[in-house]
Parts: C-alpha cells; sequence; structure tokens
C-alpha cells in the first residue's frame, strides 16, 4: 500500500466509483415465524357496549383480511347509527353513574391494571396486530404493544394529580369522547386515545380502523378482565360510515380523530357550531435533514427507520429527506447498498423488517404514486429482493432527482417510498423542509448541537428528532402544525384535550 | 490511498495527497465523519435481535469455528499448553470431524516456534502479538525488532498495538508512523492493528484510529488486547466496519476485522457474524476477512452445535478444555 | 348612544365652531373663532394608517359633541377581503420578526404599550365617554386596560416555564417541549368593553409571539383606532398587531378561508358566525376558538378575563429529541 501515483489514483477512481456490496446467500437466515397456537382469534366478533357483546342492530359483518396472506381472520360486526346511539348512551350513562363521580385514584387504579394487562398478553397482542394489520411481529412486539402499555400505565398516574397539571386552574372531563382511529398502530392509537380521556375522568366511544379491528376487540376482552365499570370504554367497529356516525352523533362532547387530512378537514367542517371538542392528528410529508457534518452511517439508518419503519405507514414518517449536495451521492450510494439488506415478507417473521402493505387500497395508492414519480422524471431506486406471491407488499424505494413540485415530494404517499432532494445552506433546507402545508415532524442529522437547537426552532413541526427518527414515549407530546392537525397526545400537554380548564 | 509518507528529517512522515476527490465516501485521515454513540448502539441492538434457527444457526457457528484465532496470552503459558491449543483449533471436536479447523492461534513470540511446529500442514496460521504487547510503551525500535523476531520464528500474522497514548494526544502522525514501519517490518506477514478500543474513550476515536490502522497498512484492524475491560462490543466492531465500507468504497481494497475479548457465547458470535452480514454482505463472511480472538467461546459454540445436533442442551464438562 | 348609520350623514354631524380659538396677527379674521381639524379615523395596518382599500366606510355617531376636535359623527373604514390580504402580508413579515424577540423584549413593549396607554387614558376615555359609557365607566375600563397590559408584560418570559416540560423519555435522548407561536391569528374582538376587551384578546396572542390582526367592536371602533395610536407610539413593531374596522360577520370568513391565518379567535354573539367560521376554517385545518359574547363585566374579572388559557390557546406544542451520547 504506501502511496500511489496520480495516475494510480484516477484509474481507482473509476474502477471503485461502482463498487457495491454484495449482500447475497453466503449465509442466509433460517425462516423464523412467531408461533401463532396460542392466539384465538374468534370466528366473529359483537360490538362491545355497556360492557357486554351486542350483535349489531345493522345486522352487518364485515371480513378482516389478513394483508400478508389475502386469507380473512374473522367477521366483525359493523355499527351503524343505531349502534352508535346504543354506545354514546351507554358511555353517558357510565359517565354521569360512575366514572366522573369515581375518586381518581380509583380510576387511576382501573387505568394501572389494564397497562399491566397488555403487558401480561403482549405476545398475542403482537400476533395479532401483526395478523391484522401487515406489520413486522419485531415492531408489533419492540414497538406497538410495550408503548401501547407504556400509555396506559403513565396516564393511569395522571387520573390523581390533573390539579398540579394546569397550575391551579381546575380541570374538569368533557364527559364522552368519541374516538377515530387508524390503522397504521391499532392497538397503539387506541392507548393514545383511551389512555388520556379516561385518566381525565370521560367516558369513550372508540372506532376502530375497518382493516383493523382485532387489536382494539382484544383490547376489549383485557377491559372486561379488568373489570372497567360497563360502559366507560365502548368499540364500535365498522367503515367510514360509522366513523361518520360517531363524529355526527349529537351526545358526544368531543371528538378525536387520526388519519388523513382529507378526512381530518371534513370532520372539522362536520362538527362546526356543534360545540363539540376536537383533535386531529392527521397527514405528514417529514423533511429529514441530512448535514454533510452528520454522523452519515447512523444517518442511513435514521433514514431507513424513518421512511421503511411499518411499511412508511407513519404520519411522521421523514418522506423527503433533504441531503446537503456535498454528501448526496455518498448518501445514495449507501442508501442504495442498504436497502438490498432490508428483509421483505412474512411479517410474522421475527427476522421480517418490511411487512406486508395494509390494504389493496393503500398499496394501490403506492404504486399510482411511484408511477407518477418515474413519470415525472425522477430516478427510480428500489430494492430487487422477492415479492411474496400472496399479500399486498411493495419492496423499499426511493427516488433522486425529483423536483420540489412533484408529486412525490408534496404528496403524502404512506407507504415505503422516499423522495430525496438536496440543500446548499441551512436557510435553504429550513425553507423547503418547511414548504409543505404539513408539520408534522422533522428530522435533523448533524454533529452540531448548536445546529440542531437552530433548526429545531426554525422548523415548523410539532415533532423534532435530532440524530433519531421515529421515537414515541408517553412523557412526550406528539402532534401537528399547520394542516398536520392540532391538539397533542402525550405528556401533560396532551391532557387539555380531554378536560375544561376554568380560565 | 489518501495519504503519501514523504520524508523529513529522516523520519517518516505524513501529508494528505492533494485533490482528493476520489470519493466522498470516505474522508481523509484526519477528518473522518462523526460517530452518533446513541444511533450506533441502537442499530447494533437491533441487529442483535436477528432470529437465527436452525440451519442458519448451525452455519453461523461452523462459520464461526473457522474464522477463530484461538488465542492464550498468559505469562503462565508453556509449550504443553501452547500444543494443546493447536490441536484443538486442529480439530476442535473429535468426533466431529468436518467442524474447523480454526483461522489460527494466537500466541505470544515465544510460543511461535512451538505454535507453528504443531500445526504444520494443519492450514491453521499462527498468529503472533508483538510491539511490546499489550501496552504498546515501548521505544519503536524495540517494538520492531519485537515484529521481526516474530516473523522469523515463523509467524504468518503479526497483532500489533497501537500507541494509545500518541493517539489520544493527538498525534497522529506518530501513531501512523508506527504502524507503518511495523508493516515493513512485518514483511509477508499479514498485519492486524489492535486499537484497544477500550482504552480510546468514544467511538469518534475508534473511527479515527480505524482510519489511521487501515490507511497506514494494517490487513485488519482489531478491537482489543484482551487485557483491558470493555474489549469488543458489537458497537465499536459497526463503527470499525463501517471505515472498512468506506475504504472499500473509495479503494476497492478489502480489510479485515477482528473483535477480541469478550466474545464467549454462541450467541454473541452469532450476533457479530449478524453485523459483518449486514454491514459488509457476503464478502466478509469468510475466514480471510473476518476473524474472532478468543479463547472461551470455541467451546460454547461446540456445545451449542452439539445441542443442534442432539436436539439436548450438553454440559460444560462434555467438551475439552484445553 | 347611537346606532351605527352607514355613508348617512347627520344634519348635526356638521362641524360647528369649537371652543378654541387664536387670535390672527394680521386682524382679517378677527373675532371668528378658529375652525377646527378633524381627524380622519383610520386602520391601523403594519404600523401605518390606512383607509379601507375599497373606499367603504360606515358612520359612527356619537352621544355628544364633547367639544374636541370630532364631529359627533366619525366615517369608519369599512374593512375589506383585500385589507384582510394586505394585513396578512405585513403579519406574517412581523410575525417572523416578533417572535423571534426573546420574551424579556417583548414583555418590556408590552409595558411601554401599559405606559403609552396611561399617559393616553384622559383620550381614551373621552372616546369611550363618546361611544356612550359614564366618565366613571370610561376612567375604570381604562385603568383596567393599562393593568391589564401590565400582566402580559409580566407573562412574556414565563409563559415558556409554565408550559414548557422535560419530557423523561425512556432512552438516551433529551426530550422537552417547547411553547411556540402559531403565526398569524385573527381576531373578533368584543363588542364591549369596546376597548378593554379589545386589549384583553389580541394582547395575549402577541404575549406568545403570533402577530395580530382583528376586527374592532362594530359599535365603538373609534376607541379602537385611538388604541391604535398608542400601539403606533408605543415600541411595538408595525405588523403586530393590525387593527381592522368594519363588520366581523363580512370579515370573519374571510379570515377562516385564508390559508395563511393560523388560527382565530372569535368573541361574538352571532351564533351563525360562529359556525361558519368553524366550518370555513376546515378547509386548512386552523384553530379555531369561538365564544358567545360573554357579559362584559367579565373582562374585568382578574380571574376571568385574563390568564394563562388564553396565551396558551395561541401556542403550539413542539417536541424536541435531542441526543444524548459521546
Amino acid at each position: 500500500m504506501k502511496s500511489m501515483t496520480v495516475s494510480e489514483k484516477s484509474e481507482a477512481q473509476k474502477s471503485t466509483k461502482d463498487l457495491a456490496l454484495d449482500f447475497g446467500r453466503a449465509w442466509e437466515y433460517a425462516p423464523s415465524p412467531e408461533a401463532t397456537d396460542h392466539v384465538k382469534i374468534e370466528k366473529r366478533y359483537e360490538l362491545f357496549i355497556g360492557g357486554k357483546w351486542v350483535a349489531p342492530k345493522s345486522g352487518k359483518y364485515f371480513p378482516t383480511v389478513s394483508p400478508s396472506t389475502e386469507e380473512t381472520l374473522a367477521e366483525v360486526a359493523e355499527a351503524n347509527a343505531e349502534d352508535v346511539d346504543l354506545a354514546v348512551r351507554a358511555a353517558r350513562r357510565a359517565y354521569d353513574g360512575v366514572w366522573s363521580r369515581m375518586r381518581p385514584e380509583e380510576r387511576g387504579k382501573y387505568i394501572f391494571r389494564i397497562a399491566r394487562a397488555i403487558q401480561e398478553k403482549a405476545r398475542e397482542l403482537a400476533i395479532v396486530e401483526t395478523l391484522d394489520g401487515g406489520k413486522p411481529i419485531k415492531e408489533s412486539r419492540d414497538v406497538d404493544i410495550p408503548l401501547a402499555a407504556a400509555h396506559f400505565f403513565y396516564h393511569a398516574g395522571w387520573a390523581d394529580k390533573l390539579d398540579y397539571a394546569f397550575h391551579g386552574r381546575k380541570a374538569r372531563p368533557l364527559g364522552v369522547a368519541g374516538q377515530v382511529i387508524p390503522w397504521n398502530f391499532p392497538l397503539l392509537m387506541a392507548a393514545w386515545k383511551l389512555a388520556p380521556a379516561l385518566a381525565c375522568g370521560n367516558t369513550v366511544v372508540l372506532k376502530p380502523a375497518e382493516t383493523t379491528p382485532l387489536s382494539a376487540l382484544f383490547l376489549a376482552r383485557i377491559i372486561e378482565e379488568c373489570e372497567l365499570p360497563e360502559g366507560v370504554v365502548n368499540i364500535v367497529t365498522g367503515a367510514g360510515a360509522t366513523g361518520a356516525a360517531v363524529v355526527d352523533h349529537p351526545g358526544i362532547d368531543k371528538i378525536a380523530f387520526t388519519g388523513s387530512t382529507a378526512v381530518g378537514k371534513r370532520i372539522q367542517a362536520a362538527l362546526a357550531g356543534s360545540h363539540k371538542r376536537l383533535t386531529l392528528e392527521l397527514g405528514g410529508k417529514a423533511a429529514n435533514i441530512v448535514f454533510a457534518d452528520a454522523p452519515i452511517d447512523q444517518a442511513i439508518e435514521g433514514i431507513v427507520n424513518g421512511i421503511y419503519f411499518n411499511q412508511g405507514h407513519v404520519c411522521c414518517a421523514g418522506s423527503r429527506l433533504l441531503v446537503e449536495e456535498s454528501v448526496h451521492d455518498v448518501v445514495v450510494r449507501k442508501l442504495a447498498d442498504r436497502i438490498k439488506t432490508l428483509r421483505l415478507g412474512d411479517p410474522l417473521d421475527k427476522n421480517t423488517d418490511i411487512g406486508a402493505i395494509n390494504s389493496k387500497m393503500q398499496l394501490d395508492k403506492i404504486r399510482e404514486l411511484v408511477a407518477s414519480g418515474e413519470k415525472e422524471g425522477a430516478q427510480l431506486y428500489q430494492s430487487t429482493c422477492p415479492i411474496p406471491q400472496k399479500g399486498y407488499f411493495f419492496p423499499p424505494t426511493f427516488f433522486t432527482g425529483a423536483s420540489q413540485s412533484s408529486r412525490i415530494a408534496r404528496e403524502e404517499i404512506f407507504g415505503p417510498v422516499l423522495t430525496v432532494m438536496t440543500f446548499r445552506t441551512p436557510d435553504e433546507a429550513i425553507e423547503k423542509a418547511n414548504n409543505t402545508m404539513y408539520g408534522l415532524s422533522a428530522g435533523i442529522w448533524t454533529d452540531k448541537g448548536a445546529k440542531i437547537f437552530h433548526m429545531a426552532t426554525r422548523l415548523k413541526a410539532g415533532v423534532i428528532w435530532g440524530n433519531t427518527f421515529n421515537k414515541f414515549d408517553p412523557t412526550s407530546p406528539f402532534g401537528g402544525y399547520k394542516e398536520s392537525g392540532f391538539g397533542r397526545e402525550g405528556g401533560r400537554q396532551g391532557l387539555s384535550a380531554y378536560v375544561e380548564l376554568d380560565g | 490511498m489518501y495519504l503519501r509518507r514523504v520524508k523529513s528529517n529522516g523520519h517518516d512522515s505524513l501529508a494528505r495527497a492533494n485533490g482528493d476527490s476520489v470519493s466522498r465516501a470516505y474522508t481523509p485521515l484526519f477528518a473522518p465523519p462523526p460517530v452518533d454513540q446513541v444511533a450506533v448502539e441502537e442499530r447494533v441492538a437491533s441487529l442483535a435481535k436477528r432470529s437465527l434457527k436452525k440451519g442458519a444457526k448451525v452455519a453461523g457457528l461452523k462459520l464461526s469455528i473457522r474464522m477463530m484465532d484461538l488465542t492464550t496470552l498468559e505469562g503462565k503459558d508453556t509449550p504443553g499448553k501452547v500444543r494443546a491449543l493447536c490441536n484443538k483449533a486442529m480439530h476442535p471436536l473429535d468426533s466431529d470431524p468436518s467442524l474447523g479447523p480454526c483461522a489460527a492461534i494466537c500466541v505470544y513470540p515465544n510460543m511461535v516456534k512451538v505454535a507453528k511446529e504443531a500445526l504444520r500442514g494443519s492450514g491453521v496460521f499462527v498468529a503472533s502479538v508483538a510491539t511490546a504487547f499489550p501496552s504498546g510503551l515501548s521505544p519503536i525500535e524495540i517494538k520492531l525488532d519485537d515484529v521481526r523476531r516474530a516473523v522469523d520464528f515463523g509467524a504468518d500474522e503479526i497483532d500489533m498495538v497501537i500507541d494509545r497514548g500518541a493517539m489520544l494526544m493527538g498525534d497522529y502522525a506518530k501513531v501512523f508512523d508506527e504502524i507503518a514501519r511495523t508493516k515493513d517490518a512485518c514483511g509477508k506477514a499479514h498485519l492486524k492493528v489492535i486499537l484497544e478500543t477500550g482504552e480510546l474513550g468514544s467511538y469518534d476515536m475508534v473511527r479515527k484510529a480505524s482510519e489511521i490502522g487501515i490507511a497506514a497498512g494494517g490487513d485488519f484492524i482489531k478491537t482489543s488486547t484482551g487485557k483491558v475491560q470493555p474489549a469488543a462490543t458489537l458497537g465499536v466492531t459497526l463503527v470499525m466496519l463501517e471505515t472498512i465500507r468506506d475504504h472499500y468504497y473509495a479503494t476497492g481494497r478489502k480489510i479485515g476485522m477482528k473483535p477480541a475479548g469478550g466474545v464467549r457465547t454462541a450467541k454473541q458470535a452469532l450476533q457479530y457474524l449478524v453485523v459483518v452480514k449486514e454491514t459488509l454482505g457476503d464478502a466478509w463472511l469468510d475466514p480471510d476477512l473476518f476473524r474472532f480472538g478468543a479463547s472461551a467461546l470455541l467451546n460454547d459454540v461446540l456445545m451449542q452445535l452439539e445441542k443442534e445436533r442432539t436436539g439436548n442442551y450438553q454440559a460444560a464438562e462434555d467438551f475439552s478444555k484445553d | 348612544m347611537k346606532t351605527r348609520t352607514e355613508s348617512h350623514v347627520d344634519a348635526a354631524d356638521v362641524a360647528v365652531p369649537g371652543p378654541l380659538a387664536v387670535t390672527d396677527p394680521s386682524g382679517a379674521s378677527a373675532g371668528l373663532p378658529r375652525l377646527r381639524v378633524t381627524k380622519a379615523y383610520k386602520m391601523y395596518v403594519g404600523g401605518a394608517f390606512v383607509r379601507s382599500e375599497s373606499g367603504r366606510y360606515f358612520r359612527v355617531a356619537s352621544e355628544e359633541a364633547q367639544g374636541d376636535a370630532d364631529p359627533a359623527g366619525v366615517n369608519i373604514p369599512r374593512g375589506s377581503r383585500k385589507d384582510v390580504r394586505d394585513a396578512v402580508v405585513v403579519a406574517k413579515a412581523a410575525y417572523e420578526k416578533w417572535e423571534a424577540r426573546t420574551p424579556f423584549n417583548r414583555g418590556q413593549i408590552l409595558y411601554r404599550l401599559a405606559e403609552v396607554v396611561e399617559s393616553r387614558a384622559k383620550e381614551l376615555e373621552h372616546s369611550l365617554v363618546r361611544a356612550g359609557q359614564s366618565r366613571a365607566e370610561a376612567a375604570r375600563e381604562v385603568a383596567a386596560t393599562v393593568d391589564r397590559a401590565v400582566f402580559y408584560a409580566g407573562f412574556a418570559d414565563k409563559v415558556s416555564a409554565l408550559v414548557a416540560s422535560h419530557n423523561p423519555v425512556s432512552g438516551p435522548h433529551f426530550g422537552f417541549s417547547v411553547p411556540e407561536a402559531m403565526g398569524i391569528v385573527a381576531v373578533i374582538a368584543p363588542e364591549s368593553p369596546s376597548l378593554l376587551g379589545l386589549a384583553s384578546v389580541v394582547l395575549p396572542p402577541i404575549t406568545g409571539g403570533n402577530s395580530v390582526i382583528v376586527v374592532a367592536s362594530e359599535a365603538d371602533p373609534r376607541t379602537a383606532i385611538v388604541f391604535s395610536e398608542c400601539l403606533a407610539t408605543s415600541d411595538l413593531p408595525g405588523g403586530v398587531i393590525n387593527v381592522l374596522t368594519g363588520y366581523g360577520s363580512e370579515m370573519g370568513p374571510i379570515f377562516a378561508k385564508h390559508r395563511e391565518i393560523s388560527a382565530i379567535d372569535a368573541w361574538t354573539a352571532d351564533e351563525a358566525l360562529r359556525a361558519t367560521l368553524e366550518r370555513e376554517a376546515a378547509s386548512s385545518v386552523k384553530r379555531v376558538k369561538t365564544h358567545p359574547s360573554p357579559n362584559a363585566e367579565m373582562w374585568f374579572d382578574r380571574r376571568r378575563g385574563q390568564g394563562l388559557g388564553f396565551i396558551e390557546r395561541h401556542l403550539e406544542t413542539k417536541s424536541i429529541w435531542h441526543p444524548v451520547g459521546v
């Protein structure tokens, strides 16, 4: 080695430019599927209203399908307006009769019970979540379920400490909360919604997403086992019409919704003049900003975690990568190699990194947007990993050379698709990052602490991650700026969504 | 590559080559990319959770045996002890001749001849620590002489230690020069550069020392002497592998990696292999480019292999302690 | 109190000679009283006093001629869609700089405003009297307004301490949440009390770093304009508070539809207007809070007429995760 002449060096330049790593079959991981035999999924699920499992007045049931196998897992009751009305009445009775009168510390103890029961049943809940939603078991096992338990545990402790929470202002519950949640983190979103509502003394009518109702129904069983007073939590399954019936019900005092910005806007408009309180956690198109002075190899992991975590079905996904121009080529080269190592396939396999797309509809939407990216002239990078014959799958993908105005740079794709763009100065990074109607999250990668703070102050987003991405914690308020919604979930600040304050 | 050595005052010194635009993936010696501790540890924790079952486990464990530098580096080492270890390296498990052999035996210079003799014809290499191992705090002439004598005794590989004091004082030129001169002294023997990461204090320093070790001529970079805690960890191994990756991207040259010290269980060995597989890919899943420096590891690997073969958990006493 | 009349000139409003006169040294007009100069009332936008771009106006009469420069009735600009547009442009520019100031500095400027309002107390009282209040009521309202400014002046650099948090996340990160201004807050001020109500709803959002566009009381916009003169002579940068006059029912929906406005705070008895604002605001997911007009006395109540809630309503929470490592 020692030294090299100039001509040797340029020769090396030529030959090394296209070097790529070979992630082949030298040592393959054997399939390692999580055993599912101890999880019993019923053939049919009724509605959970007033502490009882009741057949829907609608008389209708819909299938819930595993997106990785396209097999029907169970039939689930479809609640209509009449069913929702029964649920709201049950919640009201529970609010007036029991829950709002209960000593706060007793309320807290019920919520602690739920947290503990989730921990006890963590394995089966993880399996159900993965079966019904398609997410990799390692994520439901290590992220969704532990965080769901943590949210209940955290909020349980608030129940008898609300007098400390608002600087002397007295907090009282709102009454009956109607909560409509999405399919990307089914149990975790149920926890984010239920835990603060219950801790603050409200009762709840919860509507899970139609493609992922099972874990909420398992949670209903847990709530039964924990002997919560009947009607404190009611779970009505169904699709958009069921959600609309919850939103429109005059007996509800507060609506909390997590989902798309389009639906959020419709809900906000529908509630006009109703006096119902509202919090919205909507879409995003987060910028993940990588500076030249970043720890590049760790930034690559952050990029991967930002966009490929949960197949990119994450409202706060880092779907726009803004890279300082001087390191663009390096980042692209490394990222292109890195996505080759992502393991796509059976979500129940413990080594699967990328599971199934949640539904056929979502898969079609992703394909359509990726096609538009190619049509608009962006350069496509895509893993060539094998795609299972059955089920809805989409390989990890990223685009370079996309314009700031292209659809793949502006629209929320909600899939494993990243759009890479460049910037030259911190100001330009801020300008481009903020150049969106969304404002949910952002990531900053730099070795310079001062720069993290500088950027964090100027980015218009509710959650900012410095040298990390997609981190959640019950103590950390989560929620958006601009059209990503309003209100926070988690932390002391999140309690405001479920109380009325005197001044 | 990025550094050329120029003569100044009769000693080797360094200067950065101009126009270093071969690849921005590879940053020159004195300004390596920063490393984020939190993210490194998160990454290895995630890799450590890979689930390795049945065939994958057996194949990984068998591979790990072939990657082992079976090591004894004790003041009480004797020819008898070394011969026993050599025998173990050549035939890790008498009942299964398909296992092994190990990659090398790693000993002090005085034991090289014994090992060389014991291993003759086996294909198992003899590695010798040198350069005033483990501290490296002796005059350079003595360290070089140590290397030359070990090579003369028949060592195929030299495991040197860097001057951590110089490293921590910022005298990177000294560290570089000593490695380069050691490489010269090695002749045909391969050079492994021990960074003693447990004394370097941060991943940034590990990264920097790795860059220097590679640039100055190391064929392998190695975490530790085994005499300092912490020794090898998945985190420092990842950072070193990332340095190797950047060097490969920039030059096409493949540098080897050797975690040493602290790798005691089969489970750990598999975790290291996962980190290698998912960081550098197939080419490095080979004893030519990846080694474990270990003594206790082999028996645990053998025990796990027997468990896989028989379906029953094994007892430690069933395996020879050499 | 006379009610508002539109574009209609009352005979009583024709200027009459006032009591003040100066001697004309030429003697030419000896004995004739001096013709007083009446004031054209303008909206306060971007630190300047402007007419409505639309050229429209509405008449506001007063209880009685007070012997001052004003005629009994004055023409007040009737703000339009384009006035809102212009106000948004300056409010946006002002917000970015206002939010970047230190809370201590914002507090000092709010205190300066209190000083200026106090020093112009007589003028403000006068305007309130013209709008139909007794001298005593007017004095009480102005005094309460000064105190309200002092209250928020002292709050500016304490809001963070009360609403920010350290979030002890389970992992190697330092997590914290800080309040941040929303941007431009559009406000429909309470009809009454016209001065204290206005101050009580525009000061809290700017305390938190927002800029404000407010539609003043329709019944007494004149006092809002006098108050704007206080704003203009305090150290408050132009554009931080923009005072429009006109009809809330006309301008409110324009606020609601304007995508650059982040939040609406509407104090109005008009239930249909409240519903319209809530509905129209949905198209850009605005933060909207509408309030049925409370009893005017509420604003004098130290517990209910002011407080952290008024500030917090127009703050976002930003949660930041910073790595902790070597």
